[in-house]
């Protein structure tokens, strides 16, 4: 029996909740393992180990990897062929009330001015939802990413002058590293955006976040500059959850837009080392497609 | 660096032994609160009242876990530390007042609250953040919950664990901070390496 194309979506979109929360992406596996492997010091080791661990115990039971299961954001890249557009703003809210009572998600949004948590991760504007309209396509791209608090707090975003350059970016990057210490629960994902202002960059630098480890800025100056970065905070010290080590940031994503002649804003945001996303394809025919977690794809009928 | 494998009720003379950089592996009884918990038993503590739970040799734990409810019971599904800082402020009081021996969460403390461990004898752990589903195979048991009011994260859990850990001590009861230790490390190879190498001033 096949039910309805909406019922399918939903329950689609819940499963890709329930894949982020409980099976960590296998580039940020195994950017860990190979943190694991490239420290020496023991106590560095025993919390690798752990957390390693705690990995593979959320994927065998489905249980959340980390409690702070975050706030729900949503990137949709879409075509301007997508027949379906108009069902996803309710799918994905529906989905995110209903993934929080089946997984379970934690409960984490509390309305600003009267303190109510209404208990299923909704509220004003809550799911956030990107949307990006790609050209010629007809199909969309969903990616979930649940982001904890405590590498939230740590975020930041200013104006530098233009006299102060990419030094002083840079600066400014291993500089918030730093302050941020053991708080974000290294080894981070740090994601740094450039722009005209600091709107633009900060929303360059968020959605960097769920880039893949490993996958590189696609202009080679952008990507050595990223690579450059990751080797300056990777000489900090600080490693996993401030034990001392080698591996601080599993990576660095740089993104950039033009700046204004009178500006050069900066914006870093950060990523526990619980990078937990996950992305699926809706297709035109109705047919999804898990890209970041395939295993999934043989339990879609 | 040594390895502990400690019980609750906590004693002085056992806390006072720790070193920043052991790893403790704890069983026995222990307590969230998180930033509105620590709030209400600090109003409640400096009124000379009694907080629901006596935490005399217990252990304090900065979390919120997600739990389930299983006919009148409850169980916890995953649990894990938050950011300890926001603490900060109610520590201090909370250490004096309560006899509380382990404060257990994330990221790091700070002056006051390393001035209580010295003072009354004890410690702060971590655990590593964001291993929750480990973590929740070291909680055997819910054994009460309290302040349900404040919402299901921010509650009193009392919780009876089992080899809880790796808990690594980062202030000792000696006037030492792991973590004031490798910021200042850290940035000593920023301005003496990382900067020089870059050409940043």
């Amino acid at each position: 029996m096949s039910s309805s194309l909406e019922d399918r979506l939903l329950e689609a979109t819940v499963k890709l909740i329930e894949a982020a929360a409980v099976w960590l992406p296998s580039d940020v596996e195994e950017a860990l393992r190979r943190a694991y492997e490239v420290e020496d010091n023991p106590v560095t080791r025993s919390f690798l180990k752990a957390m390693i661990d705690n990995v593979e115990i959320a994927r065998a039971k489905r249980l959340p990897i980390c409690q702070d299961t975050g706030v729900v954001m949503f990137y949709v890249r879409v075509g301007d062929r997508f027949p379906y557009i108009g069902l996803l703003p309710s799918i994905l809210r529906r989905a995110t009330v209903e993934a929080t009572r089946r997984i379970p998600l934690r409960p984490n949004t509390i309305d600003v001015f009267t303190g109510r948590n209404p208990g299923d991760n909704t509220g004003r504007y809550m799911p956030w939802i990107e949307w990006e309209l790609v050209e010629g396509v007809d199909y969309a791209e969903v990616t979930v990413l649940l982001k904890g608090g405590g590498s939230e707090v740590v975020a930041r975003a200013r104006n530098l002058t233009p006299a102060e350059g990419l030094k002083g970016v840079m600066k400014y990057v291993i500089e918030a590293v730093y302050e941020a210490g053991p708080q974000p629960c290294p080894p981070v994902i740090v994601s740094v955006g450039i722009g005209a202002n600091v709107a633009i960059a900060m929303k360059l630098a968020a959605k960097g976040l769920i880039r893949p480890v490993g996958a590189r800025h696609e202009d080679p100056e952008v990507a050595k500059f990223e690579e450059t970065l990751l080797q300056a905070i990777n000489s900090i010290g600080y490693g996993a959850h401030g034990m001392g080590g080698r591996v601080t940031a599993l990576d660095v994503h740089v993104d950039y837009a033009p700046r204004h002649p009178a500006t050069l804003s900066v914006a870093v945001a950060m990523n526990c080392w619980a990078a937990r996303r996950a992305t699926m394809r809706i297709y035109a025919d109705g047919g999804i497609e898990y890209t970041t977690h395939p295993h999934l794809n043989k339990e879609v009928v | 660096m040594a390895e502990y494998k400690l019980r609750t009720p906590l004693s002085e003379d056992v806390i006072r032994e720790l070193n920043v950089g052991d790893v403790v592996y704890l069983t026995g009884v222990v307590v969230t609160m998180r930033d509105t918990g620590h709030k209400r038993a600090v109003e409640l503590l400096s009124k000379g009242e009694r907080l629901p739970v006596d935490m005399r040799g217990l252990a304090l734990y900065h979390a919120g876990p997600v739990v389930r409810r299983v006919g009148d019971r409850w169980e916890v599904v995953v649990i894990g530390p938050t950011t300890s800082t926001r603490m900060e402020v109610y520590e201090y009081d909370i250490i004096e007042k309560t006899g509380v021996r382990m404060v257990i969460g994330k990221g790091g403390m700070g002056p006051r609250t390393a001035e209580a461990c010295k003072r009354f004898g004890a410690v702060y752990t971590v655990y590593p953040g964001g291993a929750a589903a480990l973590q929740a195979e070291q909680v055997r048991r819910v054994l009460d919950v309290h302040w349900l009011d404040l919402g299901v994260p921010d509650a009193m859990w009392v919780l009876e664990v089992e080899n809880l850990g790796p808990l690594t001590v980062v202030i000792d009861s000696k006037g030492r901070n792991l973590y004031e230790e490798m910021y200042r490390m850290a940035r000593r190879r920023i301005d003496e390496e990382i900067y020089p190498a870059l050409g940043i001033r």
